[in-house]
């Protein structure tokens, strides 16, 4: 846990001051992802660095679970917590393995342990350890250098990790991967993360709850859907944008709305007379097609009418399958780009796990709002 | 005569004192050296943190570098005499060392400098102390630069060594002093082929010193750059 009580930093003095901070005060709780949002300039990097005592506060007291930092010795105090920063700072000296275990080092880990734990952290972060553990960070491609650069912030397994627009420099797909990635281990990690940004979709995504700052004040400190559906005023509702409903979209996950025992189900090998006979009686307009317990493919009963043979000659292949991790937004944009109203979702297996159609999308959104249709 | 040959025979004549005036004239460069590198790194290290300071110092070792050997030998007879060190090795080593600081320390304030603030900062977010950040990483990143600051002074060293003869110092200068005065072509080019070739040789050595001392990732990173 984190406390900010009356948090106030001024840069300079006299009539060059500059107040990049004031009176900020909240509480990032235990096992949470607070994302600092705001735009450039607007003291959210500030805040982190006051965190792990790079700079100190003018007024007001930072806590890390009830202790005053200041009474906390600096370098023993960054050493519990992970820091990671957009220009990621690998040591291009030292391998990807020494870069992992700087922090362990630093506090005194046997060699053994040092070693088991930095093939660990590989294998968290998808690296391979036989092949990467000796790379230099210049022989990773951006992406992969992040991932080393959260490795090397969780070796310790620290509490707490300080993030400050950790994906900022990489490009959006691995933006948008390195994301999932970080949800999937902060679901099994449970850190208390604070976290900079500047994105909102990121915010929304990422965050548990989302502190927005504006000229160096905390303007609301809410949860992502409140800060969408209730913006305490004209600066919060114009940071998140008109386009609200659509991001709400962006919170909400395949598996909080998949149908999760669709029944509009053939096989690929069904004669198509049987199929479009088990559509009619059920009054489907459409069904899945499953080879095994893979969905390969979508049919519309009016192309089953005349057809003689099976039903994989008239299908049509999907040409995306959902996960169950997947923002509704990226559903809907698949549904957009290819004419389509429903899609499927696969496990980790590529199995059938549900559908997602149209209609669910629509009623996530209103129950989100409420029902008060303000949008 | 004076000629190739006749040179090469005086070197083979004389090479027991050949031999000892080359020993004498690396020493004098290399203790000169080895005190011009104690003062001038950690001081290249402790400006990378005042800038208005650093720009003084860098200045300061400016203007040394351009006074001339002879004259800043001049200068340095009559302070040196008061603790009888007028003339002879002190004085040498005294102005090698004076004239090694700007390279060494312009290059250890530059290469600390250069190393990229983000590396810095994740550094120092991450709980190392400024002493060990500058130990393990800038250190490190800084050697290959460093060391070119000393080849540089190394080479104009074994130069200005030679000169250091006029006031005594010995080293291989002591050929091209007696040589001229006792209008003595073999003995004067023997010294200044010598001294030449000790250049090149030193030069060659730290080069390679340099590219030893180039952590693995930077080569990496240069091959990539090519």
């Amino acid at each position: 846990m984190i406390t900010y009580d009356g948090v106030t930093k001024v840069f300079g003095s006299g009539p060059d001051a500059v107040v990049a901070l004031d009176d900020v005060s909240f509480e990032i709780p235990q096992g949470e992802v607070v994302i600092f949002l705001g735009p450039s300039g607007c003291g959210k990097t500030t805040l982190l660095r006051l965190t792990n005592r790079l700079d100190t506060p003018t007024r007001g007291t930072i806590s890390v679970n009830e202790q005053n930092i200041l009474a906390v010795d600096p370098v023993k105090l960054r050493q519990q917590m992970g820091y990671v920063i957009q220009e990621i700072g690998l040591f291009p000296n030292k391998t990807v393995a020494d870069n992992i275990a700087v922090v362990p080092k630093l506090l005194g880990w046997s060699k053994d342990r040092i070693r088991k734990r930095v093939d660990e952290l590989l294998q968290l972060i998808r690296l391979e350890p036989e092949v990467y553990r000796h790379r230099y960070p210049v022989e990773l491609s951006g992406g992969q250098q992040q991932r080393v650069g959260v490795a090397r912030a969780l070796a310790a397994d620290p509490e707490i990790l300080l993030m400050d627009e950790p994906f900022g420099a990489v490009d959006p797909i691995n933006r948008m991967q390195l994301q999932d990635e970080f949800l999937n281990l902060q679901a099994q990690m449970k850190k208390t993360v604070a976290f900079v940004s500047h994105d909102i979709h990121e915010a929304i995504k990422v965050g548990d709850k989302i502190a927005l700052f504006d000229q160096g004040r905390l303007i609301q400190y809410d949860t992502p859907e409140i800060i969408l559906t209730q913006p305490k005023n004209q600066f919060v509702a114009d940071f998140v944008g008109a386009d609200r409903a659509l991001k709400v979209l962006g919170l909400i996950r395949v598996e909080d709305i998949m149908n999760r025992s669709p029944e509009n189900i053939v096989h690929h090998t069904d004669k198509s007379q049987e199929a479009l006979k088990f559509l009619t009686e059920k009054n489907f307009r459409h069904a899945v097609v499953l080879a095994e317990d893979k969905p390969v493919g979508y049919v519309f009963s009016k192309e089953l009418r005349d057809h003689q043979g099976s039903v994989r000659e008239v299908m049509a292949e999907y040409p995306v399958l959902l996960e169950k991790h997947h923002a509704a937004r990226e559903v809907l944009s698949h549904m957009l780009m290819y004419g389509l109203q429903t899609l499927s979702v696969v496990d980790s297996q590529g199995n059938l796990a549900g559908t997602v159609s149209y209609r669910d999308l629509q009623k996530a959104i209103r129950d989100t709002y409420g029902g008060e249709g303000q949008f | 005569m004076d000629g190739p040959v006749s040179t090469f025979q005086y070197i083979a004549d004389n090479y027991r004192y050949i031999i000892f005036l080359t020993g004498e004239h690396l020493w004098i460069v290399a203790l000169a050296l080895l005190i011009a590198t104690g003062l001038g790194v950690p001081l290249g290290i402790l400006i990378t943190r005042h800038k208005q300071l650093a720009d003084r110092v860098i200045n300061v070792a400016n203007i040394l570098m351009t006074i001339p050997s002879i004259a800043l030998f001049g200068l340095m007879l009559p302070v040196l005499s008061v603790v009888g060190h007028g003339l002879g090795k002190v004085p040498a080593i005294t102005a090698l060392v004076l004239y090694s600081q700007l390279p060494i320390i312009r290059n250890t304030y530059t290469a600390i400098k250069n190393v990229p603030p983000a590396v810095v900062n994740a550094g120092r977010g991450m709980g190392m102390s400024r002493w060990r950040l500058l130990l393990e990483v800038q250190m490190p990143l800084a050697l290959p630069v460093i060391l070119a600051g000393l080849r540089t002074a190394a080479v104009m060293n074994i130069g200005i060594a030679a000169i250091a003869a006029y006031i005594g110092a010995g080293g291989l200068g002591v050929l091209i002093q007696q040589g001229i005065g006792r209008v003595h072509g073999d003995m004067i080019l023997s010294g200044a082929i010598l001294v030449s070739l000790l250049a090149v040789v030193v030069d060659g050595g730290m080069a390679l010193l340099e590219r030893l001392v180039t952590p693995q990732g930077i080569k990496i990173q240069r091959e990539r750059a090519q």
